[in-house]
C-alpha cells in the first residue's frame, strides 16, 4: 500500500506507534514533508474531522485520534520549518472580556488545531488591547471571538473598532460564535464571518483562507 | 462545620413535586409545604454594564419586574419566587448588584402591598473567583468582592442565597472533553466538594448575619457543561448523565454545613438531594428551553417545588416580552401541579411526567424516583468523597446497563459501549480516597493550584 496512505489510516484509527513509524519510513525515503503532512496525516484527520461531523465519533475518541496526528507532527515538524513551509494559517481565538465561558471556544480551538492550523488561545476575559497585542505579535491570518452572555457579546464590536483604529483590520478577518450570537449580529458588527458550532468554524476558516489566498494570488 | 447525610430522608413514593419533608416558609411563602410556586428570572438583552449604562440597565430591571409581576397578578398568580441572576459586572462592583436588589425587592412590596402577591427573592452573585488565573478560590481580592456581593445583596432584599459555584472546573473542564470520569470523579466529588465545604460555610454565615436563607447550589458548570455538549453530539449521553450523577456528591455538600433549600434551579442533581434532604427543590425543564434544550423537559417537573425558566432576556415575541412569556408558562404549568395535588392526583401526574421523558435519554432515565432514590442511597452509604462519588458512578452505569437490557431504556450502540468503557475506568480506580488523591493531584499539576482546595494528598 501507498505508504502516504498507510499514514493517513494510522492516523484515523488513532494508532499512536504505527503512524510515528511510517512517518519515519516516509522520511527514510525521501518523500517530502509537506506531502506527508498534507497526502498522509492531515488526509487521515480529515476522514476523522467527516466522522465527527456525521455523528459517527465522539470528541474524546475524535481526541485520541489527535495523539497519533500529533506523534507524526512532532517528527514531520522540524522538516516543515527547514523547508520554508507555509502553515495552512494560523488563529488566535478568545473568549471576550468579562466572559468566562470556554468550552465551546476550547472545541473550536481543538477543531482548528485537528485541522492542522496553529492556534494561539488567549484564554478567557480577554480585553480589546490584548487581542490587540496578539495580532500584532503573531500575525494571525484570523482572530476568533466567543461570548457567551448578552452582556459580553457587545465587546466583539470593540475588538473590531479597536483593530479598525490601529489599521490592522485589513491584515486580519475575524469570526465570531457562541450561544447568543447569530448571522445577523456578525454582519452588524462587521465581522467576516459566524460559524453556530465547532466543526462549521472550521469550514468558515478553510473558506475564508481559500478567498484571502485566491485574492492574493490575482 | 460539616455534618454528613448517612441516610436518605425521602423514599421513592414521598418524591413529589411540591412537597418536601422540610418545607420552609418566609413572610408568608411557603416553599415545598404542598404546591408549587413559579419561580421567574430574567436578564438583560445585548449591552455593556458598565457606570454610563446603569440607569438604563435599572430601567430595564424594572420594566422586567413590573411586567412580569403584573402578568402574575392578571393570571390570578399568588405567589411567585424572583430570581436575580446577577451578571459579573453586577458582582465585581457589588454596589450595582445591590442597587438592583433593592430596586427588584421594591417593586415585590409594591405588588404585595397593592395586588396581594406575596413573592421572595433569590439572590445569585457569580462565582468571580475564576477571574483570577489560576483561580484563587480562598483568599484575593475576588473572594472578598464576592461575600461584599452576598452580604449587600442580602441587606438589600435578598430572601434567600445562591450562587452557581465552580470549583474544581479546572480539572472537570477537560475532563468532560475527554471523556475521562477518573478526572470528573477528581474534579467533581474531590475538589468540588472541599470548595463546597469552604465556600457554603461562608454563605451560611452570611446568610446567619443577614436573615437570608441559605438556599443552594447547582452543579451548572459540570452537569449542564456536559449535558449540553451531549445535545451536541460531542460526549455520549450515558457519559453525561454519570457525570450528573457524580456532581450531586458535590452539591450535597451545601446540605451539609447548612444551606436549607431551595436548590438552584439549574441543578438536575435536585431530584437526588431532595431524597437525600428533603429539603425543597427548584428546577426546571421544558419551559426553560428559552435558555437551553435538555432531555429532560418533562421528568424534571416530578421534583419541584419551585418550577423555573432558568432565564430568559428581554426581548419582544409576538405576544409580548420574553419575560412575560415565561411567566406566564410557568403559572400553568404550576396550575396544573396544583391542580394534581388538589385532586389528590399528584402521584399520577407524577408519573407520567416520569413516563413521558425516561425511556428515551439516559438522562431522562436517572430521574426515575426508583433510580434517583438508588443514587440517593447509593451516596449516602459512603462518608468519604471519594467514595461517594465512585459508588454512585457505579450505582449509574449498573443502572443504565440493567433498564437497556430490559427494554427501559434506549441507548445506541454506540452508546452502549461508553457503558463498558466507564466500567473499566471505574475497576482501574485505587481502593482508598488518598492514593486517588495523590495520583490525580499529580496527574493536574499543571490544570489547578492544590492550594487552593486544601484537599489532604498523603496520611
Ligand atoms: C471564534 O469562532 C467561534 C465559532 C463558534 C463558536 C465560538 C467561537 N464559541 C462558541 N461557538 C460555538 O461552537 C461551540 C461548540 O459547538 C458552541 O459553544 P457553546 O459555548 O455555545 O456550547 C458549549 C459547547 C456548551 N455550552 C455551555 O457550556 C454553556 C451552557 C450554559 C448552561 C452555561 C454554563 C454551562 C455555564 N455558565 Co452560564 N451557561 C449558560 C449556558 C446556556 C446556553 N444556552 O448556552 C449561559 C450562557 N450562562 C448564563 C449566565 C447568566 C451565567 N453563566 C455563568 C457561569 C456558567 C458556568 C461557569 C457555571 C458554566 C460555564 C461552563 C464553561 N466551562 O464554559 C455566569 C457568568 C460567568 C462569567 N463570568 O462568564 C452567569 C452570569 C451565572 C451566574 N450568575 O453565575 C446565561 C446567559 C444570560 C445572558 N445574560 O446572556 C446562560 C444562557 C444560561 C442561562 N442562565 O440561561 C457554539 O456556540
Amino acid at each position: 500500500m501507498d505508504l502516504l496512505q498507510d499514514i493517513a489510516l494510522n492516523v484515523q484509527s488513532g494508532y499512536t506507534e504505527k503512524t510515528r513509524k511510517a512517518v519515519e519510513q516516509a522520511v527514510a525515503e525521501g518523500i517530502p514533508a509537506n506531502d506527508i503532512l498534507h497526502k498522509g496525516l492531515i488526509a487521515g484527520m480529515n476522514v476523522v474531522a467527516e466522522r465527527f461531523k456525521t455523528g459517527q465519533m465522539f470528541l474524546p475518541e475524535v481526541l485520541a485520534v489527535a495523539g497519533a496526528m500529533k506523534a507524526g507532527m512532532t517528527i514531520v515538524r522540524p522538516l516543515l520549518e527547514m523547508t520554508n513551509h507555509e502553515s495552512l494559517g494560523k488563529i488566535v481565538i478568545g473568549t471576550v472580556r468579562g466572559d468566562m465561558h470556554d468550552i465551546g471556544k476550547n472545541l473550536v480551538a481543538i477543531m482548528l488545531q485537528g485541522a492542522g492550523f496553529d492556534v494561539v488561545d488567549l484564554g478567557t476575559d480577554v480585553r480589546a488591547d490584548k487581542f490587540i497585542e496578539a495580532v500584532e505579535r503573531e500575525h494571525p491570518d484570523i482572530i476568533g471571538m466567543s461570548a457567551l452572555l448578552t452582556t459580553t457579546m457587545v465587546h466583539m464590536k470593540g475588538v473590531i473598532e479597536a483593530l479598525e483604529k490601529k489599521n490592522l483590520r485589513e491584515k486580519v478577518k475575524v469570526i465570531i460564535g457562541g450561544a447568543p450570537i447569530s448571522r445577523n449580529y456578525a454582519q452588524e458588527i462587521r465581522a467576516d464571518g459566524y460559524a453556530r458550532d465547532a466543526a462549521t468554524a472550521v469550514d468558515l476558516v478553510r473558506t475564508l483562507l481559500n478567498s484571502t489566498r485566491a485574492t492574493a494570488a490575482v | 462545620m460539616r455534618n454528613r447525610f448517612t441516610t436518605a430522608a425521602l423514599d421513592s413514593g414521598a418524591l413529589l413535586f411540591g412537597t418536601a419533608k422540610f418545607p420552609l416558609t418566609r413572610r408568608g411563602v411557603t416553599i415545598g409545604g404542598g404546591s408549587v410556586i413559579p419561580e421567574i428570572n430574567f436578564t438583560l438583552p445585548p449591552m455593556d454594564v458598565e457606570q454610563g449604562s446603569m440607569e438604563e440597565v435599572k430601567k430595564i430591571y424594572l420594566e422586567m419586574i413590573d411586567s412580569v409581576c403584573r402578568r402574575a397578578v392578571e393570571l390570578h398568580q399568588r405567589e411567585i419566587i424572583v430570581e436575580f441572576e446577577l451578571l459579573p459586572e453586577m458582582t465585581l462592583n457589588p454596589v450595582w448588584g445591590e442597587e438592583i436588589t433593592a430596586l427588584l425587592q421594591r417593586s415585590l412590596e409594591e405588588f404585595l402591598d397593592r395586588d396581594g402577591l406575596q413573592s421572595l427573592l433569590r439572590i445569585t452573585p457569580v462565582d468571580i473567583r475564576e477571574t483570577s488565573k489560576p483561580p484563587r478560590r480562598r483568599e484575593g481580592r475576588e473572594v472578598d468582592t464576592l461575600f461584599d456581593a452576598f452580604r449587600r445583596c442580602a441587606r438589600a432584599g435578598g430572601d434567600m442565597l445562591s450562587i452557581e459555584s465552580t470549583g474544581g472546573k479546572e480539572v472537570t473542564d477537560p475532563s468532560i472533553i475527554a471523556g475521562d470520569l477518573r478526572g470528573i470523579i477528581f474534579g467533581a466529588a474531590i475538589l468540588g466538594s472541599a470548595d463546597m465545604e469552604y465556600l457554603w460555610e461562608q454563605i451560611c454565615s452570611i446568610g446567619k448575619e443577614t436573615g437570608s436563607i441559605p438556599a443552594g447550589d447547582t452543579a451548572c458548570g459540570i452537569g449542564n457543561t456536559a449535558m449540553i455538549l451531549a445535545d451536541q453530539g460531542y460526549v455520549p449521553k450515558v457519559f453525561a448523565t454519570v457525570v450528573r450523577a457524580v456532581t450531586a456528591v458535590r452539591s450535597l455538600v451545601a446540605y451539609e454545613v447548612g444551606a436549607v433549600g431551595p436548590g438552584k434551579d439549574c441543578g438536575y442533581e435536585n431530584a437526588i438531594l431532595k431524597a437525600i434532604t428533603g429539603f425543597p427543590m427548584s428546577l426546571e425543564g421544558k419551559s426553560a428551553a428559552c435558555a437551553h434544550f435538555s432531555a429532560i423537559g418533562n421528568i424534571a417537573g416530578a421534583y419541584a417545588d419551585l418550577w423555573s425558566n432558568e432565564s430568559v432576556q428581554q426581548v419582544k415575541l409576538l405576544s409580548g416580552m420574553a419575560p412575560v412569556v415565561s411567566m406566564e408558562q410557568l403559572i400553568y404549568d404550576c396550575r396544573l401541579f396544583n391542580a394534581a395535588v388538589n385532586k389528590g392526583s399528584a402521584g399520577d401526574l407524577r408519573d407520567l411526567l416520569v413516563d413521558s421523558d425516561a425511556l428515551l435519554d439516559p438522562q431522562a432515565f436517572i430521574l426515575r424516583p426508583d433510580v434517583v432514590r438508588s443514587l440517593a442511597k447509593a451516596i449516602v452509604a459512603e462518608r468519604e468523597d471519594y467514595g461517594r462519588g465512585v459508588r454512585v458512578a457505579w450505582e449509574a452505569v449498573r443502572l443504565m446497563k440493567d433498564a437497556a437490557s430490559h427494554g427501559e431504556l434506549l441507548i445506541s450502540d454506540r452508546e452502549g459501549s461508553w457503558l463498558e468503557r466507564m466500567e473499566l475506568e471505574l475497576n482501574g480506580l485505587p481502593a482508598t480516597s488518598m492514593q486517588f488523591v495523590s495520583e490525580e493531584t499529580e496527574r493536574w499539576s499543571d490544570a489547578f493550584d492544590c492550594t487552593q482546595y486544601l484537599v489532604e494528598t498523603h496520611a
